[in-house]
């Protein structure tokens, strides 16, 4: 039975993870992310589930790996120092299409930077951390509610899509409490792997569905014999340097995600219908655009809010849609621009005047602070 | 053109847990590693034939490095992880079904290097896992660089006036942070290392099977040995087997001694039985270190 709670954004995405069927947890210590960790050490056991404390991220982040292979639901919480670490092993995830999950909750960098502050500086990170060119999925809640629908989405396009999934929060939306429908286990709908439909002997362990490019998976212990191969490989996880099924297998990895956005890409749009001032805004900043924007409204001025829900990929055709009749598009983010160079980019084709107010605080600014960073950053309303 | 041998003329009595269609390895002429292999398919085959393993339980991981190429051959469940991880991705095996059994196989560089931290909390830990060492006393697959284990003194390709720095003696140290089990051998010894294998999988706990191995091609070579046979030779000769008295009486020295055999041989619950004292999980009864404690 659906029930309300009054959780934090960190105890949601916990109970939201343990809905969706969570079976291991495997982390590291970090702010803003350690209480999700503490929540789950004390629930996760009584549905008979195992947390683990790695000796670091890396070690984490492979242990993680090595659980969905063993057929376990699994997930990670960490920030920015941590997830940097996990950097080449989330490549490793891509590589060999490992259902994980990582909760994301950003802090201010670079660096230690301001551990128990804010922030919004790793949009980029959170796309492009490991080497090589590969996709990962990024949602970025605003709201505690939302927050645990995302975590159970993101289990849900994990296993779907077999690619590391990240829901990108931050500091303040991980210490947030607010009313939330919450479920039991079996009341969410996640996906679950594609078994392989080939006995033993013939399974190949990447060898795609072409409808939607992603191969069924063999679990260890289910006599497949299958080689999880870091190199790459070609359709029987065999190490192969020949340059066409090298393209192959990257331009796969991309487009698996890409033939599917449908599934993924998600947006919000606010009051855009008439706006000719589009506000783009993400997370918890959000709240304080849609805030603003509300105030401004009241002031008579014709401002809407596009929010993405995913931002990678983007919902490009949403964005394109909310930005059609506004004039000028105004990207507030808590760094020195980096959604914003998306933004610029899909929208270039239409001409639309694209600025930015970087919004550089360990603290949420509320709407009137937010509103003098758009005077300091010259950009009137 | 395809060369079609008959079949007879080149079975093996491991060959049923190879995958022979990407055979030739990548392997040097005199390497080895195939002998350190061999003992441990030869260790699974005698196993299952008594029925007290079953190869559908095994997971064979490996890391980074010629070692860490083995997983590619072998016809098990498996994975060839990033550099140092091998350790790690077998905790979550474990952890993601208990009733599988990981095994990590790989090299001195990868484990004792940049997977020590891994390799110092899982002995610390006692976690259910057998981890095999193959030790060749330098970063081959990269050129012959310096390695932990390098001796001191030595030439490599990152120390070109020698070794300064003092070796990491990796059986010494898992010993001390109290894993289960703890081996040393050589290749000289591969009756040895079967049986230790035999003895160390069906256990629980942290087990550690360090094998001294010789590469006389990026290794020996650079360091004055002209044929696989004098590096062998040279290595046979400081390698003894004795029982040490004392954790500081293990020696790892490429002037006077390196101690061989079974240092630790205990049976201690690991940590998957730790967990279980705390937490009731269903699979408590079906841990297969546990079934094989009681035998």
């Amino acid at each position: 039975m659906a029930r309300r709670e009054f959780l934090t954004g960190n105890e949601a995405m916990a109970e939201a993870a343990i809905a969706a069927g969570l079976k291991v947890f495997i982390g590291y210590p970090i702010t803003p992310a350690s209480d999700l960790f503490e929540y789950l050490a004390e629930k996760l056991p009584e549905h008979g589930g195992i947390v683990f404390q790695g000796e670091d991220e890396i070690a984490s982040i492979n242990a993680l790996v090595g659980a969905v292979y063993a057929g376990a639901k699994a997930m990670t919480a960490t920030s920015g120092p941590g997830f940097s670490l996990m950097a080449e092993s989330l490549g490793l995830a891509a590589m060999v299409e490992a259902p994980i999950v990582i909760v994301y909750n950003m802090r201010t960098g670079p660096s230690t930077g301001i551990a128990t502050g804010t922030g919004q500086g790793d949009v980029m990170q959170s796309r492009w951390a490991s080497h090589g060119h590969y996709m990962d999925v990024v949602y970025a809640p605003w709201s505690v509610q939302e927050a645990y629908n995302l975590v159970i989405k993101a289990f849900d396009t994990a296993w779907r899509l077999r690619v590391p999934t990240i829901v990108l929060g931050d500091t303040i939306l991980a210490h947030t409490r607010e009313l939330v429908v919450a479920y039991e286990p079996g009341e969410v709908k996640v996906a679950d792997r594609k078994p392989p439909r080939e006995p033993p002997g013939q399974f190949k362990p990447f060898k795609p569905d072409p409808d939607d490019l992603v191969p069924p998976m063999a679990f260890y212990g289910e006599g497949y014999a299958v080689l999880v191969e870091s190199l790459a490989h070609d359709e029987r996880g065999y190490y192969t340097t020949n340059p066409k099924v090298y393209e192959a297998l990257v331009r796969r990895l991309e487009e698996k995600v890409m033939k599917n956005k449908h599934l993924v890409a998600q947006s919000d749009s606010r009051m855009a219908e008439d706006a000719e001032t589009l506000i783009v805004a993400f997370g918890t900043l959000a709240r304080s655009a849609l805030a603003l924007v509300k105030d401004l409204r009241k002031q008579g001025k014709k401002v809407g809010l596009w929010r993405p829900v995913s931002i990678w990929p983007l919902d490009e055709e949403g964005l394109v849609k909310a930005a059609e009749k506004a004039s000028r598009v105004i990207v507030a983010e808590m760094n020195l621009g980096q959604l914003y160079r998306e933004v610029a980019r899909i929208l270039a084709p239409l001409g639309k005047k694209v600025e930015l107010v970087p919004v550089l605080s360990p603290e949420l600014p509320g709407p009137d602070e937010l509103l003098d960073y758009f005077e300091k950053a010259g950009v009137r309303i | 053109m395809t060369i079609q041998v008959p079949k007879t003329a080149l079975s093996h009595r491991v060959e049923d847990l190879l995958r022979t269609e990407r055979l030739p390895h990548v392997w040097c002429p005199g390497c080895g590693i195939g002998i350190v292999l061999q003992a441990f398919l030869r260790a699974v085959k005698d196993l299952e034939a008594k029925g007290v393993i079953n190869r559908n339980q095994l997971v064979f991981v490996t890391g980074i490095g010629c070692t860490g190429r083995a997983s590619g051959y072998v016809r098990l469940d498996g994975a060839h992880t990033p550099h140092g991880r091998p350790i790690a991705y077998a905790y979550g095996v474990k952890l993601g079904n208990p009733k599988l059994v990981p095994v990590v196989f790989s090299g001195d560089g990868d484990l004792a290097g940049i997977g020590g931290n891994h390799l110092l909390h899982a002995a610390r830990r006692n976690f259910d896992l057998l981890v095999i060492m193959v030790n060749n006393l330098n970063y081959a697959l990269t050129g012959g660089q310096l390695a932990p284990t390098t001796p001191r003194g030595v030439y490599s390709t990152t120390t070109p006036k020698g070794n300064p720095e003092r070796p990491l003696d990796a059986a010494r140290l898992v010993a001390a942070l109290g894993a289960n089990y703890v081996a040393r051998w050589s290749i000289h010894y591969p009756v040895h290392i079967e049986e230790s294998i035999k003895k160390a999988l069906p256990r629980r706990g942290f087990r550690f099977i360090e094998v001294l191995s010789i590469c006389p091609e990026i290794f020996g070579r650079h360091i004055g040995f002209r044929t696989p046979a004098e590096l062998y030779e040279r290595l046979r000769k400081i390698s003894k087997v004795r029982k040490p008295k004392s954790l500081e009486d293990i020696k790892y020295d490429w002037d006077e001694e390196i101690t061989l055999g079974v240092f630790v041989d205990k049976d201690e619950p690991g940590y998957m039985e730790s967990l279980c004292e705390r937490y009731n999980y269903s699979w408590c009864d079906e841990l297969p270190e546990k079934r094989w404690a009681r035998k």
